[in-house]
């Protein structure tokens, strides 16, 4: 038997209960934009053995590469983004009160009667509002606005707190039968995919895996990351809503989606920043049929991922984003199903076993 | 109890029990009063009374300390696609229920959150404006077959949130209204373990004040006491709340005054937390006092009622907070002002101004 270069697909990736561990420890920590700290060390301690070379760069974007075996290997950035939306204190009042802005997308009406954790210390806190007692029925037709709740420290809070320090929701990572329930699954799934992923790394590519900060408030990490890598290709893995709810309407059908809970990895063919790569989304859907493993196409319309910056670094980068299905993104918890997350851990492993020189060397086509 | 203050309390308030539905939370304090009590024992309609005999010669007067235990929540009113729709126990403003930690308690209790469904799935609005509760719902993360078999219409809903402790000894939670008002009683019971007391004692932890007054427009009836103190939460400075009826967070009792209190209670109050000084502060209440006092007080042939109050920011969210000095300030102002009470106690309490 002659000798040769073995090129090695590796065991395929499960979730059980050292990965759950992992995504509890993920999606626990705080790391609101441009405050990844506790995130960025999670993920160094996580792959420190595994990658073959790990950098933190100039935003705080974690690169690590992990290189493959043999020749021609493609050159595969995977981004997930470590930062979640949350909360600034921005001025101190009297008796314990604090006001707060929020940081990234969320939705006011989510905030009153909210606990929430402050700072590096993770300090107890609660977003209260006024007794309905005292509120007229006319009055609680509009929403609390921002400008008028208050993160709620206790009256004896000294100087541990100050403008500038960052918050998050105090939700503690559950499971609810089939499901997650946490907050920041948007993207801490994306981050934990992306663990899985180095420690089984297929050996027909290099493996780029950008941690990136900053996507909440405009995909700042990935693009400057995109161009440190100047990778071939590149997907970026997050947490797309799944609206799979019923309508108010009893005899209407919700339509709109976006995607489905329990339908597998949402694959994007369009969303509002990226056209995705026909080649990219063909491999992904062509190993899902091949291999078994369900997925879905996020119905096409607005969002966006890293991938809207990556795309359009250097002189172009093809692109493509798949997602895990979450209800509930930013707000105090998501929920996600454990099946979702596997059967995207397993798609996104044997496509990327799957990526060839030829995949790219064609026309950009359908 | 001082050391077990903060568990016992802590215990009380992820135990379930809303309006109609007190099984649960009457069975921790049951066990709490049992040491502490000469007689126990359950109203037909679930109130649970304490009897600590007084010892005077001959017949005792009756003071009644009335404290409602159960909690506003929320109800399952149906179950489309593996979520559920919900409607309101007590007085719950639906502004802050999106994002909310509950419990279903179902067939089993369900863990899940409340949601608002985007606005595509509304109803037109204007878009961003506040979401009707009949429009919020309930997941508990399972699937709609195994939600089926565990949940039907009409299981009860519990905030979940589990309580924080803050700085300045605040402790922040769902239903301290009116759990802390029950402990601060059993705190009374547990100073009086030590004291002299000609009158006999009466605890009530009363049933369904959030929905109907049940609990104290009966129990007194069973009871007939001389005078009731009743014990809830009053509304603490906050934000949004800095008007005349917010008394000092932390600052000290309420001391309720207007048309459900009789005035030479409230004065004896006055006098002794002056005594002792505890902090105190008038509680104003100029048409009603919101409190079980609104049926004590016309019981049978009238009861004269004190209403004392723990100042509470936040009242029915899930995040309602006191100060646990309050709390113990209101115990030992009760236990002080009982033992001090002789059987011709009752005359002074008149209307000879």
């Amino acid at each position: 038997m002659t000798k040769k270069l073995e090129v090695s697909a590796g065991k395929s990736p499960e979730i059980g209960s050292s990965q759950l561990e992992l995504l509890e420890k993920l999606c626990n920590a705080m790391g609101v934009s441009g405050d990844e700290h506790e995130v960025r060390q999670i993920v160094l301690e996580e792959i420190k053995l595994i990658a073959d070379d790990v950098k933190v760069d100039a935003l705080g974007n974690v690169l690590a590469t992990k290189f493959g075996r043999g020749e021609d290997r493609v050159r595969v950035m995977l981004d997930a983004h470590m930062d979640e939306v949350g909360f600034m204190i921005v001025k101190k009042h009297e008796d314990g009160l604090f006001q707060f802005e929020t940081v990234g997308g969320i939705d006011e009406r989510q905030l009153p009667g909210k606990a929430v954790l402050v700072g590096r210390d993770h300090l107890p806190g609660v977003i209260g509002a006024k007794p309905i007692h005292m509120t007229t029925a006319s009055e609680r037709k509009n929403k609390i606005p921002l400008s008028e709740l208050r993160i709620d420290l206790g009256p004896e809070i000294g100087d541990e707190v100050q403008q500038g320090d960052w918050a998050t929701f105090a939700t503690q990572f559950e499971i609810l039968g089939p499901s997650i329930k946490a907050k920041a699954l948007d993207d801490r799934l994306g981050v934990a995919t992306l663990i899985e992923l180095l420690k089984h790394a297929p050996e027909n590519i290099d493996l780029l895996a950008s941690f990136s900060v900053q996507e909440e408030v405009g995909l700042r990490g990935a693009r400057v990351a995109a161009y440190t890598f100047e990778p071939d290709m590149a997907i970026a893995v997050d947490s797309t809503p799944a609206y799979d709810l019923p309508t108010w309407d009893v005899d209407g059908e919700n339509t709109l989606y976006n995607t489905l809970l329990d339908a597998g990895p949402a694959i994007y063919a369009m969303d509002g920043a990226t056209i995705g790569d026909p080649r990219l989304v063909n491999l992904l859907v062509d190993t899902s049929e091949e291999e078994g493993i369900p997925c879905q196409i996020r119905q096409p319309g607005g969002g966006g991922t890293d991938a809207g910056a990556i795309h359009k670094v250097r002189t172009g980068i093809p692109s493509v984003s798949v997602s895990i299905p979450g209800r509930y993104a930013h707000t105090a918890a998501g929920l996600a199903r454990i099946s979702d997350w596997e059967n995207t851990l397993r798609l996104l492993h044997a496509a990327l076993c799957r990526v060839a020189p030829d995949l790219l060397a064609g026309e950009r086509r359908d | 109890m001082n050391d077990e203050f903060l568990p016992f309390l802590k215990k009380m308030l992820t135990a379930p029990g809303l309006s109609g539905f007190e099984g649960p939370i009457r069975a921790i304090i049951q066990e709490a009063w049992e040491p502490l009590t000469d007689e126990l024992s359950v109203s037909k309609i679930g109130s649970l009374h304490g009897l600590k005999k007084g010892s005077a010669d001959g017949p005792h007067p009756r003071v009644l300390i009335s404290t409602h235990m159960d909690a506003i929540g929320m109800m399952v009113t149906g179950i489309e696609g593996g979520l559920m729709h919900i409607t309101g126990i007590g007085g719950i403003d639906h502004r802050i229920l999106p994002g909310q930690p509950v419990v279903v308690h179902g067939r089993e209790d369900l863990p899940g959150v409340v949601v608002q469904p985007p606005a595509h799935l509304l109803p037109d609005s204007d878009g961003d404006g506040p979401v009707e509760m009949k429009y919020l719902l309930v997941d508990v993360g399972l699937r709609p077959a195994d939600v089926a078999e565990k949940v039907r219409t009409g299981d009860l809903v519990s905030y979940g949130q589990a309580p924080m402790e803050l700085t300045g000894d605040a402790i922040s939670g769902h239903t301290l209204d009116n759990r802390v008002s029950v402990a601060a009683a059993t705190l009374c019971l547990e100073m009086l373990q030590n004291r002299r007391h000609d009158w006999d004692v009466w605890t009530v932890a009363s049933v369904q004040e959030e929905e109907t007054l049940g609990g104290a427009l009966t129990s007194p009836f069973d009871i007939r006491p001389d005078i009731a103190i009743i014990v809830d939460v009053c509304f603490a400075k906050g934000p949004g709340a800095n008007d005349w009826q917010n008394l000092p967070f932390g600052g000290g009792v309420g001391l309720g005054w207007g048309p459900n209190i009789h005035p030479a209670l409230h004065k004896a109050f006055e006098k002794k937390a002056k005594e002792l000084e505890i902090p105190a502060n008038r509680d104003l209440m100029p048409k009603m006092s919101g409190t079980d006092a609104m049926a004590v007080q016309i019981v049978a042939e009238g009861i004269p009622c004190m209403v004392l109050g723990i100042p509470l920011r936040y009242m029915h969210t899930p995040v309602e907070t006191v100060s646990m000095k309050d709390v113990r300030r209101v115990g030992r102002l009760m236990a002080e002002f009982i033992a001090d009470l002789t059987p011709d106690s009752m005359e002074k309490i008149n209307w000879e101004e």
